[in-house]
């Protein structure tokens, strides 16, 4: 393929918000609250939405006969490339919304930057995200917020999350081969420049709710090099079941 | 921020009236403001249409009713979807924000009033049934992607707001 890296590099970013708007999706019907249901069913919406218009064109980039549906649906575990924040399950309600908002924030910062990218369509999508993305930057924060500065049961439960959760922010910041080359072209996004100002933002917010910045400094990664946790396979078995078992069954 | 006039042809502009959100059927498309511009060229038309919300279920729904209205107008038709300038609620014309009202949703007020009434819960949002300001945000997130949802202390009615989208 000859524009493999912009392919690659559309790919690292839309597969953040497909796993993650399937993650949400597992919740409709089974959230905590009605309106939480429906406020995370909606977020689900626009990442799907999003991710459309990011593959689409990547299916236009690369040039054969591969579809938006394809790219989403019958890739291999190995070939997705999502951070691993985003695959982690819907434990209890504080994990999805530590999820969220650790995710939001970061999601915020790069679409702020992607707008200046020299690639008018990740451009045009990006300033479209932007709008649809404050409103879950705001849904979750409160979250946290409320949680975190709520009763010792909430407050417990989203410490674990944070606590938990945070060992996969580093992986936010790691740049593939492909994400080099595209930020030398003006392209991609250096997202290490994005790093300070997001580790001040959400500690910012968690001292508001609250909650303790955990201290460690250990790391996991591995999804944006398609290596991920066992949480994704059981994902994707979900994810893909209609197209694996009707092979291009549409609407 | 781009605002460019939607370039639709004055033919037109009444069959695309006729074309309504599936999910809002009292708002038009035109007053909608996501017809970004219709072209006829020859026989057939060239319909540009942008996005709402970008997972909006209704847009493919759009789509497939715009081709039908020109077809029984005697148009063929091609409808494309863009991504650029982004939809902004500032699109809604005031016809649209007189529908929505009287339908029972709260038109979307100006960005900041938005931020107010979202982020602080200040009440500036009228409710839709009985006029008084004395209302409460219930959820940002409403029945559909643009809509949030509120709640009238004074008659106790739910009503959806049209967020502001800038």
């Amino acid at each position: 393929m000859k524009n493999e890296n912009l392919y690659k590099y559309i790919l690292g970013i839309a597969d953040n918000s497909l796993i993650l708007g399937q993650r949400l999706g597992e919740l409709c019907g089974h959230g905590p609250s009605l309106e939480t249901d429906i406020a995370c069913t909606n977020i689900s919406l626009d990442l799907l939405g999003q991710v459309r218009s990011y593959y689409q064109y990547a299916a236009k980039i690369a040039g054969d006969e591969r579809t938006e549906d394809e790219i989403a649906l019958l890739r291999k575990e190995r070939e997705y490339f999502n951070v691993l924040l985003v695959e982690q399950p819907n434990t209890d309600f504080a994990y999805t919304i530590g999820r969220q908002f650790l995710f939001d924030v970061y999601h915020l910062l790069l679409l702020h930057e992607l707008q200046k990218s020299k690639d008018l369509t990740l451009s045009a999508i990006a300033t479209k995200s932007i709008k649809e993305v404050s409103y879950h930057k705001r849904f979750s924060s409160d979250w946290v917020k409320r949680l975190g500065d709520g009763t010792d049961e909430s407050k417990e439960k989203m410490q674990n999350a944070i606590d938990n959760l945070w060992t996969y922010t580093d992986e936010l910041f790691y740049q593939t081969q492909s994400d080099k080359v595209m930020i030398a072209e003006g392209i991609g996004i250096d997202t290490s420049k994005l790093k300070d100002n997001y580790y001040r933002h959400v500690s910012e917010l968690l001292k508001e709710a609250t909650i303790e910045i955990p201290e460690s400094k250990w790391f996991q990664k591995g999804g944006k090099e398609g290596i991920h946790t066992e949480h994704l396979g059981y994902l994707l078995s979900d994810l893909q079941y209609m197209q694996r078992t009707y092979p291009n069954m549409e609407w | 921020m781009i605002i460019t006039e939607p370039h639709i042809d004055k033919e037109l502009i009444p069959i695309l009236e006729q074309v309504f959100d599936p999910e809002i059927p009292v708002l038009s498309i035109i007053d909608m403001g996501v017809v970004r511009s219709a072209i006829i060229e020859n026989d057939s038309v060239k319909v540009q249409i942008t996005t709402t919300y970008s997972g909006c279920p209704a847009m493919d729904v759009i789509g497939d009713d715009i081709k039908k209205a020109l077809q029984e107008a005697g148009y063929n038709s091609r409808v494309e979807l863009i991504l650029s300038p982004a939809w902004t609620t500032d699109w809604i014309t005031e016809k649209g924000r007189q529908a929505l009202e009287k339908y029972g949703i709260a038109a979307p007020l100006d960005a900041e009033a938005d931020k107010d009434v979202l982020l602080n819960g200040k009440r500036v949002v009228k409710c839709t049934n009985c006029s008084s300001q004395n209302t409460k945000l219930v959820s940002q997130f409403g029945s559909t992607a643009c809509k949030a949802l509120f709640k009238c202390e004074d008659c106790q009615e739910p009503f959806d707001y049209f967020k502001c989208l800038k």
